[in-house]
């Protein structure tokens, strides 16, 4: 049964070796979706979030998801609109590395908002003045297209595709996936803006607080640029995981590099702007409001300079002076260093932006708000790393995710 | 939100936000409704089988 429906040339691990990950992953899985019941059903007292966080972990990972999930969406748009065509073998798994993500983020969202039953409030009722209301709207329809995205290769399963309509059916949506590729690039363009869009429009809080273009403030361009850049990082990230785990090469290296080589310029780009703007924002912004810059990051016990030197020079410049130069990329090790980096760089990003921004203290005779999360805000939050996992490893194990992974690890076909 | 519902006002926000939604919306329902009833037809003229892409 299980070897029936493992795709034809490909070799996969022993099915007890396969059912002790998916248990493993299973009990870490089972304690975030405890956590999560008790979230739901006793509500958010379960958590540390008070009147100074409104906004805590959980939003911190949902926006961090929602950025390493980006690779979908920018491999989408350099595939189908721009042509590179190369990536046809990596945009599987970039798919669905960003289903997990987006998937993920609706979960914590559902958790987060404390009555999941309202949850369609903001469709219905919407606030079409909050850049959150743009957030949930481009969210859940980029989730369909991601899921759309999703669809054709599940129908390729070996079973599956041999039902004529499974096989048509998805025959039929990749030849307009384009299209699909392009709605999701334009939903996310918005909604990774519009995240950080939010911070940026908070002009009582000078931390956050930037000026822009029109009604969107820099930061509005600064996210969704660095999703475009880190995602990308992410995705080869995942991939190098997955060929240390299944200790087979999955994807020939020049699509890797041309993947690092774009996001390498992408995140160069990015972190000069972001050094423009951090700069434009200690000398000009935070002056007009009353603030010098040291003072958003000494009198507190945790945020010093070092948080600004971890997000800009290890996670962007250096990550980004790799990627761009063709010695680094061809090193495995500076290559995956660089990757990891880019990921931590634009985490940090995100972790500044929700919570910093919270912890200042916004009268003059407030001290810093300090806060640490609850056991069930972490559970919940390391919920979407388990079920990514093992998502991933039934994916893997069910589904022809790597088209070069025939040729680059061929097996005699096996009696069955 | 519909423009028949108690809430909506004619204004530049309502339009583009829930112009913007119903787009994507319209893009994707269009596309999967295209998908699915040409491989009715595909399926119904013996189209599909063991072939691979």
């Amino acid at each position: 049964m299980d070897y029936a429906l493992i795709p034809e040339g490909r070799k996969r691990c022993p099915l007890w070796q396969f059912v002790l990950f998916i248990a493993v992953a299973g009990v870490v899985l089972l304690w975030g979706v405890y956590a999560m019941f008790l979230c739901w059903i006793k509500g958010l007292n379960q958590t540390n979030m008070n009147n100074a966080y409104g906004f805590a972990l959980w939003i911190w990972a949902d926006l961090a998801v929602i950025a390493l999930g980006g690779g979908a969406f920018f491999s989408g748009f350099l595939k189908y609109i721009v042509g590179k065509d190369e990536l046809k073998n990596l945009i599987n798994y970039a798919v669905i590395i960003g289903f997990i993500c987006y998937s993920s983020a609706l979960l914590i969202l559902a958790i987060d908002i404390g009555q999941p039953l309202r949850g369609w409030f903001i469709f219905w009722h919407a606030n079409v003045h909050s850049m959150l209301t743009e957030v949930a709207f481009c969210l859940s329809v980029y989730f369909a297209v991601l899921t759309i995205e999703f669809i054709p290769l599940i129908l390729e399963n070996r079973q599956l595709d041999k039902v004529p309509f499974f096989h048509n059916l998805s025959h039929n949506m990749h030849h307009i996936m384009a299209v699909f590729a392009a709605t999701g690039a334009f939903l996310s363009f918005f909604h990774q803006g519009s995240l950080g869009g939010v911070a940026g429009v908070l002009f009582g809080r000078p931390f956050g607080f930037r000026e822009g273009v029109l009604i969107w403030p820099w930061t509005f361009f600064l996210f969704t640029w660095s999703a475009a850049a880190c995602g990308p990082c992410f995705t080869i990230l995942v991939t190098k995981i997955t060929e240390a785990v299944t200790r087979k090469k999955l994807v020939k290296d020049n699509v890797i590099e041309l993947l690092a080589k774009i996001s390498g310029w992408m995140l160069l780009t990015y972190i000069i702007a972001k050094i423009i703007d951090t700069w434009y924002w200690a000398v000009v912004t935070a002056p007009e409001a009353g603030f010098t810059m040291m003072d958003f990051y000494t009198n507190n016990p945790l945020y010093g300079l070092w948080i600004l030197f971890l997000e800009i020079v290890l996670g962007g410049v250096i990550p980004a002076l790799i990627l761009i130069t063709p010695a680094g990329r061809k090193n495995k090790a500076l290559l995956l260093t660089a990757a990891v980096l880019a990921v931590i760089g634009v985490c940090v990003n995100r972790w500044v932006m929700v919570l910093q921004v919270l912890a200042v203290p916004v009268m003059p005779f407030e001290s810093w708000f300090m806060y640490s999360p609850s056991w069930q805000e972490v559970a919940t939050t390391i919920l979407p790393i388990a079920y990514g996992a093992i998502l991933i490893a039934i994916a893997h194990r069910y589904l022809p995710i790597f088209p070069q992974e025939p040729e680059l690890n061929p097996v005699e076909q096996q009696a069955g | 939100m519909f423009p028949f519902s108690f809430e909506w006002i004619w204004d530049m926000s309502h339009m583009v936000f829930h112009g913007g939604l119903w787009y994507a919306l319209g893009i994707i329902g269009l596309g999967m409704t295209f998908c699915i009833l040409k491989s009715v037809v595909d399926t119904l003229q013996g189209k599909g089988g063991d072939s691979h892409h």
